[in-house]
């Protein structure tokens, strides 16, 4: 079974539903016991990182996160979900995350041509940097969907990046922890594939 | 690099697709939920679902298909139609839909947009703009094309984006229904003077209208259309065979 946490962030019906398509069950639940239980976990978010960082430490699962990352469950973090694994977040001051993965969020405005629009979103396509458990299916020249202002930065573990006039982190991974910018459970079948990865880890 | 988004726009009264439609391999054709499978299977990027119901009963029936799209497809969603408050607004997106597009409802009440970013965030905001030259000037119409407000459109639309909305879906009703083009000259001004997503809609009615559209305006983000996907005179994957050759960012 896989625990999609649920710390009152965003709407997780495609997600839940996106794994249900691939035969999968996925429970959303902030119950320690069932997470405890779990095989895999996803830690979704959308929204501002200060926000779902306070909301992840209050409800407790932050700490329930980390333990299962560091008893060696796969865990995967999405969109906002990915940037609280990294270490600290720039978006509207400094706060920090979950720190599983070393690195820290900073605006895409930083990094990317003037002109372009902000956020950065859309399909685009995957640029694999290494190679991932998560991309067996992948095939050269797959899109995924992204929306996004902010990117992972400073980051050694970046595992597929998207063109945007600079490179912005796509997905990055640390041992049994992964993250991906983009959104699987809005990427047609390469995200279902990816998500199918996942839980063939 | 970003693609060029390709969407259909479906129209759904009282639970099914109003306009005709006529494919092959399909059941049920008035189905939103099959035909909504259908187009994200040939390499629809986004849908749109647009609610034209104006009973309560009608409306209960779309949420109730929005929520069984969102568990087959996946895709972005955006839906329309009967967007009025921020109520509307938690409704769609609780069954499942990605993005909300008010029209009438922003025009009614401006501080709509505003307040939906403000809880849902600026990429969840579309503001969906009908507008028509009236005496040589870009003029909003609301009601579905029906009233022109005399507001001018340009402004109307970058006091929006200034109010959080996150990307326009651009309609002419000049160039609506008529199959000769997109409204270029249109899209030129208003993709000039914003700087979020702008989605091209009224006018497409062959292949080489999308080709015409992202090669003379590289602003443009997207191209939407109904009819001719409904009725099979463009297919998604034909057009999107012939973007890609065409040098266009395309996703295939």
């Amino acid at each position: 079974m896989i625990a999609i946490i649920d710390y009152g962030v965003g709407n997780l019906f495609s997600l839940q539903s996106s794994f249900a398509a691939i035969g999968k069950q996925a429970a959303v639940t902030s119950d320690p016991e069932v997470i405890a239980s779990a095989e895999r976990i996803i830690l979704p978010g959308v929204g501002a990182f200060e926000d779902a960082a306070e909301k992840l430490r209050a409800t407790g699962m932050a700490d329930i996160v980390k333990r299962a990352a560091a008893e060696g469950k796969p865990v995967m973090g999405i969109c906002l979900g990915m940037q609280l694994l990294l270490d600290k977040s720039y978006e509207y001051g400094e706060h920090e995350g979950l720190g599983l993965i070393h690195g820290s969020v900073k605006p895409i405005a930083d990094v990317i041509d003037k002109d372009l629009k902000i956020p950065h979103i859309g399909w685009n396509r995957l640029i694999i940097k290494k190679q991932s458990p998560l991309f067996k299916y992948l095939k050269d020249g797959d899109c995924v969907y992204f929306v996004h202002s902010y990117y992972a930065a400073d980051c050694d573990d970046v595992t597929s990046t998207a063109e945007y006039s600079a490179e912005l982190t796509a997905s990055i991974e640390r041992g049994n922890v992964y993250g991906c910018q983009f959104h699987p459970e809005k990427s047609g079948d390469v995200g279902l594939n990816i998500l199918r990865a996942f839980c063939e880890i | 690099m970003i693609t060029k988004r390709i969407i259909p726009c479906l129209d759904v009264k009282n639970g099914r697709v109003v306009k005709g439609v006529n494919f092959e391999g399909l059941s049920d054709v008035a189905s939103p939920v099959e035909l909504a499978q259908y187009y994200s299977s040939c390499g629809a990027d986004e849908l749109v679902f647009y609610d034209i119901t104006a009973s309560a009963e009608g409306r209960a029936l779309f949420t109730d298909i929005l929520t069984e799209t969102a568990r087959k497809v996946f895709i972005p969603l955006t839906v329309g139609g009967g967007i009025n408050t921020v109520a509307d607004f938690d409704r769609v997106l609780k069954c499942g839909a990605d993005k909300v597009s008010v029209n009438s409802g922003a025009i009614r009440n401006p501080s709509l947009v505003y307040e939906a970013a403000k809880l849902y965030g600026d990429q969840c905001v579309v503001l969906s703009a009908d507008v028509k030259r009236v005496d040589g000037v870009f003029r909003v119409y609301a009601k579905g094309g029906r009233e022109n407000t005399g507001m001018e459109a340009v402004s109307w639309i970058k006091r929006c984006v200034d109010n959080g909305a996150g990307e326009i879906v651009l309609n002419s009703i000049d160039t609506d229904g008529v199959k000769r083009g997109f409204d270029l000259e249109m899209l030129e001004a208003v993709s000039n003077a914003v700087s979020v997503p702008v989605i091209a809609s009224g006018g497409a009615g062959r292949i080489e209208d999308f080709i015409t559209l992202f090669k003379t305006l590289p602003k443009v983000d997207a191209g939407l259309a109904a009819s001719i996907f409904h009725f099979g005179e463009v297919r998604i994957a034909d057009l999107k065979a012939e973007m890609a050759k065409a040098g266009i960012p395309t996703r295939v």
